[in-house]
């Protein structure tokens, strides 16, 4: 296995890497931090590295921006870079920002239901709410369970 | 750079700080992907990452509060986790081609197809453009469906309260909140002039060079966010009423599904632009892209603006101690 891990080997899948240590960075965020708007950061940072993995993948050496000329005369030697990845990743970001923006509009209304957007408080209330549910069910039961 | 920023937001805890790190991450990326030779995307992250994610993130805080509090949990539980999976992602790495090799199989299946097809059948110089419209017509139209779908929710979600306090006036401080930033007036009056322009420029000149109906979207919608910001709601809402951005919203997915349906009815393929002009495939072929992409400009635009809307328009909460 070790013998794999030549010079080019190194240099040609260190872009992989730097973007799954991205990526971490990010689901780290998530599953780490009880702050809902630090959660939606991390996730866009996810996100972000999710696209510039997917963009890498298409980029040929020596290759150029996939537009031909206006007139277009194309030049057979002129390589260009994969188009296919770019187009999926340029609506990803746009629906991307707009899922963003409903898991926002859902932490506005959090807030004004809890007055936090702190995970562990908002399980605290719950919990308040579901032990007063549970205390009131139980008294209509006759006072058995409590 | 990236993961330099990627870690400050970690271990940061003022949410401000962390909108902007946030920023600058996305700006940063863009910068990266055009490197990588994707410049229509870098241009959409440039505009959605560091321009109207900003706005909205912001927006939030605004509404909620400004400090996260530390966690009490032990953060070793998740740390294992991510480091598992990021080991896991590592060793999936290991087969995959060297970066920037000709030969991988994503340079090898239908990219080459695409890339030597298009110019005859398309006709358009950029071919990001063509393969998003015209080829995979079809994904394009199902994402803008979701954008419609995520500007509806944010609406259901957000917009209810707001009618039942309009009537208290916050109308007043809002608009004398930037009164006496002259400059930033000044400056601003010239520039949304100027951003509409580019906007319209980026739309109907993206078959040709970098642009096309997602990011003229969004760079119509910040013009009119800018203007919202410096002046007042108020004063952005004269220019363009909210009940007319909810019509937007529907009739840039009308007039993209309308175009297949109309090249169906005169007896084409669904989004078939041929149809257009049946003597000229190509001209047809221009034709339809323009026109879907324009429908998809257009409910970017009504979407993204009534994103904010909702988001503003909403009167914040805050106690005093937060801020």
């Amino acid at each position: 296995m070790l013998e794999e891990f030549t010079w080019p080997f190194i240099v040609g899948h260190l872009n992989y890497w730097l973007f799954i240590v991205l990526m971490m960075t990010g689901l780290y965020i998530v599953v780490a931090k009880g702050n809902l708007v630090k959660k939606i950061v991390g996730l866009n940072i996810f996100q972000t590295s999710v696209f510039m993995l997917y963009i890498s993948m298409g980029k040929v050496t020596g290759g150029t921006a996939p537009i031909f000329p206006i007139d277009l005369n194309i030049d057979p030697d002129v390589v260009y870079s994969n188009p296919l990845p770019h187009v999926l990743i340029l609506t990803a970001i746009v629906v991307g920002i707009a899922t963003t923006s409903l898991g926002l509009a859902l932490i506005v209304r959090i807030r004004e239901e809890y007055d936090s957007i702190e995970e562990e408080r908002i399980l605290e209330i719950e919990q308040a709410i579901a032990n007063a549910e549970n205390q009131r069910h139980g008294q209509a039961m006759g006072g058995r369970a409590t | 750079m990236l993961v330099t920023t990627a870690i400050t937001v970690v271990r940061t805890r003022s949410l401000f700080a962390i909108v902007m790190l946030s920023g600058v991450f996305s700006l940063l990326s863009a910068l990266l992907l055009v490197t990588l030779d994707a410049v229509d995307v870098a241009f959409t992250e440039a505009a959605v990452g560091a321009g109207i994610s900003t706005v909205l993130l912001l927006g939030t805080l605004a509404l909620t509060s400004r400090f996260e509090r530390p966690v009490r949990r032990s953060p070793l539980p998740p740390l294992i986790v991510v480091l598992v999976t990021g080991a896991a992602l590592i060793y999936g790495t290991m087969d995959m081609p060297n970066f920037g090799s000709p030969e991988a199989p994503a340079q090898t299946h239908v990219s080459p197809d695409y890339i030597q097809r298009s110019p005859h059948e398309i006709g358009v110089p950029n071919i990001v453009t063509g393969i998003l419209a015209s080829y995979r017509g079809y994904d394009t139209l199902g994402e803008t469906a979701v954008v419609f779908t995520a500007g509806i929710g944010v609406l259901a979600l957000i917009r209810l309260l707001r009618r039942r306090r309009d009537g208290e006036g916050n109308t007043k401080e809002g608009a004398s909140l930037m009164r006496h930033h002259l400059i930033l007036r000044v400056v601003t009056k010239l520039l949304v002039g100027l951003i509409m322009l580019f906007a319209l420029y980026v739309q109907f000149h993206g078959d040709y060079s970098p642009g096309g109906g997602f990011q003229a979207g969004v760079i119509m919608a910040v013009a009119f966010i800018l203007y919202g910001v410096v002046f007042s709601l108020d004063q952005v809402q004269m220019v363009l009423p909210p009940w007319l951005v909810h019509k937007l919203v529907a009739l840039g997915v009308l007039i993209y599904a309308g175009t297949g349906i109309y090249s169906f009815f005169v007896g084409f393929n669904f989004l078939d632009y041929s149809a257009l002009n049946p003597q000229h495939p190509e001209h047809g072929q221009h034709y339809g892209i323009l026109l879907v992409e324009l429908g998809v400009g257009i409910t970017v635009t009504g979407v993204m603006v009534a994103i904010y809307y909702a988001f503003a328009a909403r009167p914040p909460i805050l106690s005093d101690e937060e801020w």
